[in-house]
C-alpha cells in the first residue's frame, strides 16, 4: 500500500486504513530501535527541518531521533515568539524555508492552524507536531500504537480521556483517531474545561469522574496547565485534584487491567498521583518509546511518497 | 455633468414610496423629471444620451453608514481616495467613516482633514463619525459640539465597546444636545477576550478560542436599557446574533428609540467557512451559526434590522497572511455588497423596495443626512443596477487597496452599472 498524502496535518482527515497503515509501519520500525546500531540508511540525503515556534522537549527530541535513525539530515529553527513579534511575516518565514529545499517540515506552533497555512505554501511535506489547541496527530498515533500493543486491539475498547479537554490538542486528535478505529471515547472534566458541542466530535461527555471510571479499559490523563486557575476556569488546583485527579482511591472501582496513559509532562499530585504514574498499569514511558517508532513511520511514509520508485525505502534495510 | 435619459427602468425610491417603471431625465447633472413616459423637446433629442433601462433598476445612490477608510494613519491599507473609489464602484454615493484612525477622529482638525481629503478625492460624499471618547480610551467624552460643528454626523468608539456603563449613559445624554446618534459597538470584552471566532462546534473542532454570542447580546441589552433610561437614540452596529435580534425587536415594540444594522457577511456566511483556518473570514463580531444567520435575515425582512452597512475594513497581507490567532479582524465589503443584498431579493427574503431602502433611505434617516433619495430638481445622485446580471466576484478588479474579501470567486447575481454622484458619473461599469 502506498501512503499518498503530502502532509500529515491532523488525525481528523485520516481514514481508518491510513491510520492502520501508519501503525503497521511503526511496528516494523520498533525493531530498529532495539538494535545496538540504531540507524538505517532509508532517508539518506533527505532534509528534515524542525520548525518549533513553541517550546518542546519530548516531541522535538523524538522527531529528531526518528529522523537521525533513518539517516536524514536534520536542522532546527526555533522561535521563542511568533513571527509577527519578531518582525518577520509568517509568509516570509515560509518563503525562506522553502528556499532551503527541505523534504519535510515538522511544525510546532502555538496558533491553531499554523501548519495548515505552511503546508499550503510549500512543496515540502509538513508534519503537524502540535498546533495550538487543535491537533497533535503523532501523539495520537503513538497513543493508539501503545494501546494496541497492550490491549491487543482498538476496536470495542472504552477509552476515558480526563482533564482539560478545551485546551488539549492531544484530546482532539485522540477522539478522532480512536473513534475512527472503533473505540468508544468518553471524555470527562469540569464543565469549564469541556468546550461546547464536544459530543459532535464523536465523544461521550461526562463531568463526574468516579461514575465513568469503571467503564474504562484505558484512562488517558491530560496535563492541567496551572494558568487555568488565573483564567477563572478553576477555583484551585487542590479542588481539581480532589475531583479529577487520577489516584489510587478513584481507581478502586476501575477494571483490574485498566491501562493508564499521560502525554506528559506530568503535574504529579495534580492530575495524576505519583503512585499511579509509576504503577504497574502505567504505560507512560512506553508511550515515549513508541513515539520514536511512530515518527520514523511518518517520516518514511511521507518521503517515500516521492521516492517510492528509487527502491531505497525499505525499512528492513 | 450628466445629460442622460434613462428609459423604462424600474425606479425605486423608498423615501417617496415610488416603485414603478419610469423614465428619468437628467439635465446638466440635475434630475429634471421622473415620469412614466417622457417625450423630450425636439431641440434636446440630439444632445441627450438615451439609455435603455429595460430590466434595470434606477435607485438612489447607496449610503453605507459604516466603513473604515483608514486615513489618516493606515494609508497602506486604504486611503480616502481608494476607499471612496471602492464605494462608488459598489454603487455607493455616500459613506460614513468610523473614527478609529490614527490619530483618532475625536476632534475638529481630524474631522476637517477627512472632509478635505474627501473633497479632493471627489468620488463620493463622506460623512465623518466622531469618537465617543477621547482617543477611544473609554475614559472621557470627546467634544461632541466641536465634532458636530466640524461636520461629524454621529459618534461611536467602533472597533471597541464603551465598557464603562456610566460613560455610555453620559454619551447618550450629551449627544442629544447636538443631534448626534450614538452608535454602539456591542461587545462585552470580558466575555470575548482572547476569542478568535464564534464559540460553537466549529471552534471546538478547530481548537480556536471562541467568542460566545452572549458577548455581543449582553452588551446590546445594556445599551438598549441605557437608551430607554436616557430617551436618547441609539444605533446598534453590525448585529450578528439571534439573541441581539430578539432584544432589539422587543425594545422596538416598546418604543425604545433604537435602530440597527447588519452587514452582508452576517446574512451570507456562517462559521462553517472557517474550517480551513482562512484568515479572510476572521471578523469582529465573528461569523456566527446558521441559526444566527437565519435570525439576521428574518430581522431584515421584518424591519427589526433597519439597514445594511458593510463594515468595510481593509487590511493588508501584513495583518492577514499570518497565523489565524494573530491576524486582524475585518473584511472589505463595498464592492461585493450589492450582489449579496440582491441575493436576498432573489431568495425572497426582501422585496426590491425593502432591499433598496436598507441601502439608501433607512441609513440616511438614521444619521439624518441629506442622501439616499431621488428628487426632481436636485443634483443627480443615483445608482443604476442590473439585478439579474450573473458573474463571478473578482477581488483583483476592486478599487480598494486591500484584498481581504471573503467573496472572491463567488458566483453572484446583481451588478452595479452606474453610480452618479451630485450630477457626475462617478463610476461606469465597463466590460473587462
Amino acid at each position: 500500500m502506498q501512503f499518498s498524502r503530502k502532509d500529515l496535518l491532523g488525525i481528523r482527515e485520516l481514514e481508518a486504513f491510513e491510520i492502520e497503515h501508519i501503525l503497521q509501519t511503526a511496528e516494523s520500525f520498533k525493531e530498529v530501535n532495539l538494535r545496538s546500531i540504531k540507524k538505517v540508511p532509508t532517508l539518506r540525503g533527505k532534509t528534515v527541518v524542525h520548525l518549533f515556534y513553541e517550546p518542546s522537549t519530548r516531541t522535538r527530541t523524538s522527531f529528531d531521533i526518528a529522523a537521525k535513525r533513518l539517516s536524514a539530515d536534520t536542522f532546527s529553527i526555533t522561535a521563542s515568539t511568533s513571527s509577527m513579534v519578531k518582525g518577520e511575516t509568517f509568509l516570509d518565514t515560509v518563503k525562506n524555508l522553502e528556499a532551503m529545499k527541505p523534504d519535510v517540515l515538522i511544525v510546532r506552533h502555538s496558533a491553531s492552524g499554523a501548519p495548515h497555512r505552511i503546508a499550503a505554501r510549500t512543496s515540502a511535506s509538513v508534519i503537524n507536531a502540535g498546533d495550538g489547541m487543535h491537533e497533535h496527530p503523532s501523539q495520537a498515533l503513538l497513543d493508539m500504537l501503545t494501546i494496541r500493543q497492550h490491549a491487543g486491539r482498538l476496536e470495542g475498547l472504552t477509552v476515558l480521556i480526563v482533564g482539560d479537554l478545551a485546551h488539549s490538542r492531544v484530546a482532539r486528535s485522540n477522539i478522532w483517531g480512536l473513534t475512527r478505529m472503533g473505540s468508544r471515547v468518553v471524555v470527562c472534566g469540569p464543565p469549564t474545561l469541556i468546550p461546547p458541542h464536544m459530543d459532535r466530535m464523536g465523544a461521550e461527555v461526562h463531568d463526574r469522574l468516579q461514575e465513568v471510571i469503571p467503564e474504562a479499559d484505558v484512562i488517558m490523563v491530560l496535563r492541567l496547565q496551572k494558568e487555568r486557575q488565573d483564567q477563572m476556569l478553576l477555583p484551585s488546583l487542590r479542588e481539581y485534584a480532589v475531583y479529577y485527579g487520577v489516584d489510587r482511591d478513584k481507581l478502586r472501582h476501575a477494571r483490574k487491567d485498566v491501562l493508564i496513559m499521560h502525554p506528559g509532562p506530568m503535574n504529579r499530585g495534580v492530575e495524576i498521583s505519583p503512585d499511579v504514574a509509576d504503577g504497574p498499569s502505567s504505560l507512560i514511558l512506553d508511550q515515549v518509546t513508541n513515539g520514536v517508532a511512530v515518527r520514523m513511520a511518518l517520516l518514511y511514509l511521507l518521503i517515500q511518497r516521492e521516492g517510492a520508485a528509487s527502491g531505497t525505502a525499505d525499512p528492513s534495510v | 455633468m450628466l445629460d442622460v435619459l434613462v428609459r423604462g427602468a424600474r425606479v425605486i425610491d423608498p423615501a417617496s414610496g415610488l416603485d414603478e417603471t419610469a423614465d428619468v431625465w437628467v439635465v446638466a447633472g440635475r434630475v429634471q423629471r421622473i415620469a412614466p413616459r417622457l417625450d423630450l423637446p425636439a431641440e434636446r433629442i440630439e444632445e441627450t444620451r438615451v439609455v435603455d433601462g429595460a430590466g434595470l433598476w434606477l435607485v438612489p445612490g447607496f449610503f453605507d453608514m459604516h466603513v473604515h477608510l483608514r486615513e489618516p494613519g493606515e494609508e497602506y491599507k486604504e486611503t480616502i481616495a481608494t476607499g471612496t473609489a471602492s464605494a462608488v464602484s459598489g454603487g455607493y454615493a455616500a459613506v460614513a467613516c468610523m473614527p478609529n484612525t490614527n490619530p483618532v477622529n475625536d476632534c475638529a482638525p481630524v474631522t476637517e482633514f477627512i472632509l478635505k481629503r474627501a473633497e479632493q478625492a471627489g468620488s463620493c460624499t463622506v460623512f465623518p463619525v466622531g469618537a465617543i471618547s477621547k482617543g477611544l480610551r473609554g475614559k472621557e467624552l470627546s467634544e461632541f459640539g466641536e465634532l458636530r460643528a466640524a461636520g461629524a454626523v454621529a459618534v461611536t468608539d467602533d472597533g471597541r465597546p464603551v465598557t464603562d456603563g456610566r460613560l455610555m449613559r453620559r454619551a447618550l445624554e450629551y449627544a442629544r444636545r447636538f443631534d448626534l446618534v450614538v452608535i454602539s459597538h456591542a461587545e462585552d470584552l470580558s466575555l470575548s477576550e482572547g476569542g478568535l471566532m464564534n464559540e460553537g462546534a466549529m471552534s471546538t473542532r478547530l481548537g480556536l478560542r471562541g467568542i460566545p454570542w452572549v458577548a455581543e447580546s449582553a452588551m446590546v441589552a445594556r445599551d438598549l436599557m441605557l437608551a430607554e433610561l436616557t430617551g436618547s437614540r441609539i444605533h446598534i452596529a453590525h448585529v450578528s446574533t439571534e439573541a441581539s435580534v430578539r432584544l432589539i425587536r422587543e425594545a422596538k415594540s416598546r418604543g425604545v428609540p433604537v435602530t440597527a444594522e447588519t452587514a452582508p457577511h452576517y446574512f451570507t456566511l456562517s462559521d462553517d467557512v472557517l474550517s480551513g483556518f482562512d484568515t479572510v473570514y476572521k471578523v469582529n463580531p465573528p461569523l456566527r451559526s446558521r441559526e444566527d444567520r437565519k435570525a439576521v435575515k428574518e430581522a431584515l425582512a421584518d424591519g427589526t434590522i433597519d439597514c445594511i452597512a458593510t463594515d468595510h475594513a481593509p487590511h493588508s497581507l501584513l495583518e492577514k497572511d499570518i497565523e489565524f490567532e494573530y491576524a486582524a479582524s475585518g473584511m472589505i465589503g463595498l464592492e461585493s455588497a450589492f450582489p449579496l443584498v440582491c441575493g436576498l431579493v432573489h431568495e425572497g427574503v426582501l422585496t426590491p423596495g425593502g432591499a433598496i431602502a436598507a441601502l439608501t433611505w433607512n441609513p440616511a434617516r438614521i444619521l439624518d443626512v441629506p442622501v439616499g433619495r431621488l428628487q426632481e430638481g436636485a443634483p443627480a445622485t443615483f445608482t443604476l443596477v442590473d439585478p439579474n446580471a450573473e458573474y463571478v466576484i473578482d477581488a483583483d478588479s476592486f478599487q480598494s487597496k486591500s484584498r481581504n474579501c471573503p467573496f472572491h470567486g463567488r458566483r453572484v447575481k446583481g451588478r452595479v452599472l452606474l453610480t452618479a454622484v451630485e450630477g457626475k458619473a462617478a463610476f461606469v461599469y465597463r466590460k473587462p
